[in-house]
């Protein structure tokens, strides 16, 4: 490992590979919870922006409705790739515990395939709601919905890039005590992008289409 | 592969599973709600998604997130009551204040006529 990783675990050597993680204990790294107190800043901005769509999603302007625009199918579908990407994650990490590096690396690969699928499925949707004249900046509700399913979305291609760099890195070095801390972390990520989408399919298309 | 060998932080296969099946039966639900058409009253059928979305995302800490009163000695699950409580007075404080200021902003007879309009298009 690279001198920068050697002083960002002081406390626990390579050596600890998967005891590192061992919450309350005397040498516990301090970086799940430091992750988890950003996680909930973050959760933070997401409920600005559910609140933003709470006051604006009935300004029409006008222009098209919920109703007109969204497709519960895909949605379900959209849900789907997320949930199951999700347990993949769970496997990776139980392979991870395991001491398992190639199990780890195939539900990461599987895991990432998942979450490029919905990436996708979220660029298409919003360049088909563009296409049709439903942009951002149609009115006061496609602008609250841009920014809230963007912000979700870029938070998805976010954690994907991360799962890549990391998937590079156990290839690399292997399950050392490091690369466990990183994959704990991004599985909070991973699992809380998943929470969010429950706010976005819930609160977002399917009360509004109702 | 007891829950105390396999440290808890990551949980074990059956509680991966078991929040696998409760998460999708929570997800499923509102979906064929909504895609079946069910004939139900409008603020029972919003009522029921927002619930078992409430539900759904408690299945998420639990069971995905691990949080519980010992992670962290406490310190997890008292930075997501925090964070709720922020979370509440955002969401809260938002519709209440901007409830509060469209009332006050346009004449009564034009503020039905939207709400008519918006029940229509809504």
């Amino acid at each position: 490992m690279s001198p920068l990783d050697a002083t960002r675990t002081p406390a626990s050597g390579a050596g600890h590979a998967v005891t590192d993680h061992d919450h309350g204990g005397h040498h516990a790294s301090p970086t799940p919870i430091g992750f988890w107190i950003y996680l909930m800043s973050d959760c933070i901005i997401f409920g600005a922006l559910f609140a933003t769509y709470a006051v604006l999603g009935y300004g029409y302007a006008g222009g098209p409705g919920p109703k007109d625009l969204f497709e519960p199918g895909f949605v379900a579908v959209e849900t789907a790739l997320l949930l199951f990407s999700s347990i993949t994650f769970g496997l990776a990490m139980l392979q991870a515990d395991k001491g398992k590096r190639d199990g780890t690396l195939m539900w990461l690969a599987v895991t990432g395939v998942l979450g490029l699928g919905f990436i996708a499925m979220e660029v298409y949707e919003f360049r088909h709601l563009v296409h049709i004249g439903a942009g951002p900046d149609r009115s006061a509700f496609l602008s609250a919905f841009f920014a809230l399913v963007g912000t979700h979305g870029l938070h998805v291609t976010a954690g994907t890039i991360w799962l890549v760099t990391l998937m590079v890195q156990i290839g690399m070095h292997g399950l050392i005590g490091a690369n466990m801390r990183r994959l704990g972390t991004l599985s909070m990520f991973w699992h809380f992008l998943d929470l969010i989408w429950i706010g976005v399919f819930s609160f977002v298309y399917l009360v509004r289409l109702v | 592969m007891s829950e105390h060998s396999q440290h808890g932080s990551h949980g074990t296969m059956g509680r991966l599973m078991v929040g696998f099946a409760l998460a999708a039966i929570l997800t499923i639900i509102p979906f064929a709600l909504v895609m079946g058409e069910v004939e139900m009253e409008r603020t029972t059928l919003i009522g029921i998604i927002m619930g078992l979305g409430a539900v759904q995302i408690i299945v998420h800490l639990v069971y995905f997130l691990h949080v519980s009163g010992d992670s962290e000695e406490g310190w997890t699950l008292g930075s997501t009551l925090l964070a709720l409580i922020i979370l509440g007075i955002v969401l809260a404080g938002s519709l209440w204040v901007m409830h509060n200021m469209n009332e006050n902003m346009m004449p009564q007879h034009d503020m039905d006529k939207m709400m008519n309009l918006q029940s229509q298009q809504g």
